[in-house]
């Protein structure tokens, strides 16, 4: 099914109906033109490609000026993502996807990149206990023993240890649409949505 | 935070404006929901503080239920509550008042501002 480019605007809450507080990610997402359909026949699977966003003139190359202007659209796309398609879809070239795709109580996928997090041990990377902070222990978050000795003399593959943490693409399932705004581009989504603001993610039914 | 969502928590604001601080004794209406029914509730107690921006804000109120302390945090935009009516304008040198916990009887005054 169809999906959206969006871009994260940031955090607030609204009150629903019960009158109950509900955190919100409110994301631009769209109008997303279709760049390019991708069929079983032509390109070995099925998928429609989308843009989002528009680059500054200058900057985008002439092959993907050519390759916009090829689906009828003005402007080089900013971000551009493919969507799998699945039976019974039905897209045309230069065909703008817009929220109205997306209803309140739609539950969503929503992939992007997670932020960034550095250098980062265990404790915080996976979630390893560390060791208890009184009891005559020294402080410490060490990840404790890495593995059997003399056989097999390695560290099996694999092995969680410390290292880079985020920056990595995340999806979130079943996320929950909370509220759609028809005339500003935007979805609601409930809770926290991965990346930082101004980040980029695909939304998908 | 991104203009634009400052924008949209505007038009989530309550229209009327509560005009209430810190050392107000004040009336809180609010909807409760008892099944399918729906009622009005009365807090009525000391405004002790008021924390938060935008649709996060939040005031606390503070009163002496037979002999217990009670307090309660309301949504400053929650459609639930109804109106917050003003009784009594109190006269306090900080915003939050939890040295109000402590006190009891007498010694939990606060005296009246008079507005010019």
């Amino acid at each position: 099914m169809a999906g959206l480019i969006g871009k994260k605007i940031g955090m607030t809450r609204i009150f629903n109906e019960d009158g109950a507080a509900v955190s919100v990610t409110v994301v631009e997402a769209g109008p997303c033109p279709v760049l390019q359909i991708k069929s079983a026949e032509t390109d070995g699977y099925a998928a429609v490609q989308l843009g989002f966003g528009a680059q500054k003139d200058k900057r985008a190359s002439k092959a993907e000026k050519g390759h916009a202007a090829k689906a009828g659209v003005e402007v080089a796309p900013r971000i551009v993502r493919e969507f799998k398609l699945s039976e019974g879809d039905e897209y045309e070239l230069g065909q703008a996807i817009t929220v109205e795709v997306f209803e309140i109580g739609d539950s969503v996928k929503v992939t992007g990149t997670s932020k960034g997090k550095g250098f980062q041990g265990v404790v915080k990377r996976y979630g390893f206990a560390g060791r208890p902070a009184s009891h005559g222990h020294p402080m410490s978050r060490v990840p404790g023993s890495i593995g059997p000795g003399t056989d097999p003399s390695r560290v099996i593959k694999g092995k969680k240890l410390p290292g880079r943490m985020g920056g990595a693409r995340v999806s979130l399932p079943n996320a929950k649409v909370v509220r759609v705004d028809l005339e500003r581009n935007l979805l609601f989504i409930k809770g926290g949505v991965p990346g930082s603001r101004n980040s980029y993610v695909m939304i998908q039914k | 935070m991104s203009d634009l969502i400052q924008e949209l928590e505007k038009a989530e604001f309550r229209e009327d404006s509560l005009d209430f601080a810190p050392g107000d004794t004040v009336r809180v209406l609010y909807n409760v929901r008892e099944g399918s029914k729906e009622r009005i509730q009365v807090f009525e107690g000391v405004c002790i503080g008021r924390r938060g921006s935008g649709m996060g804000a939040t005031f606390t109120v503070r009163k002496i239920s037979s002999g217990i302390g009670v307090e309660r945090v309301f949504p400053l935009h929650a459609p639930t509550v109804t109106g917050v009516e003003v009784i009594r304008r109190g006269r306090v040198r900080r915003a939050k008042l939890y040295y109000m916990r402590g006190l009891r009887g007498k010694a939990a005054r606060i005296k009246e501002r008079r507005i010019r």
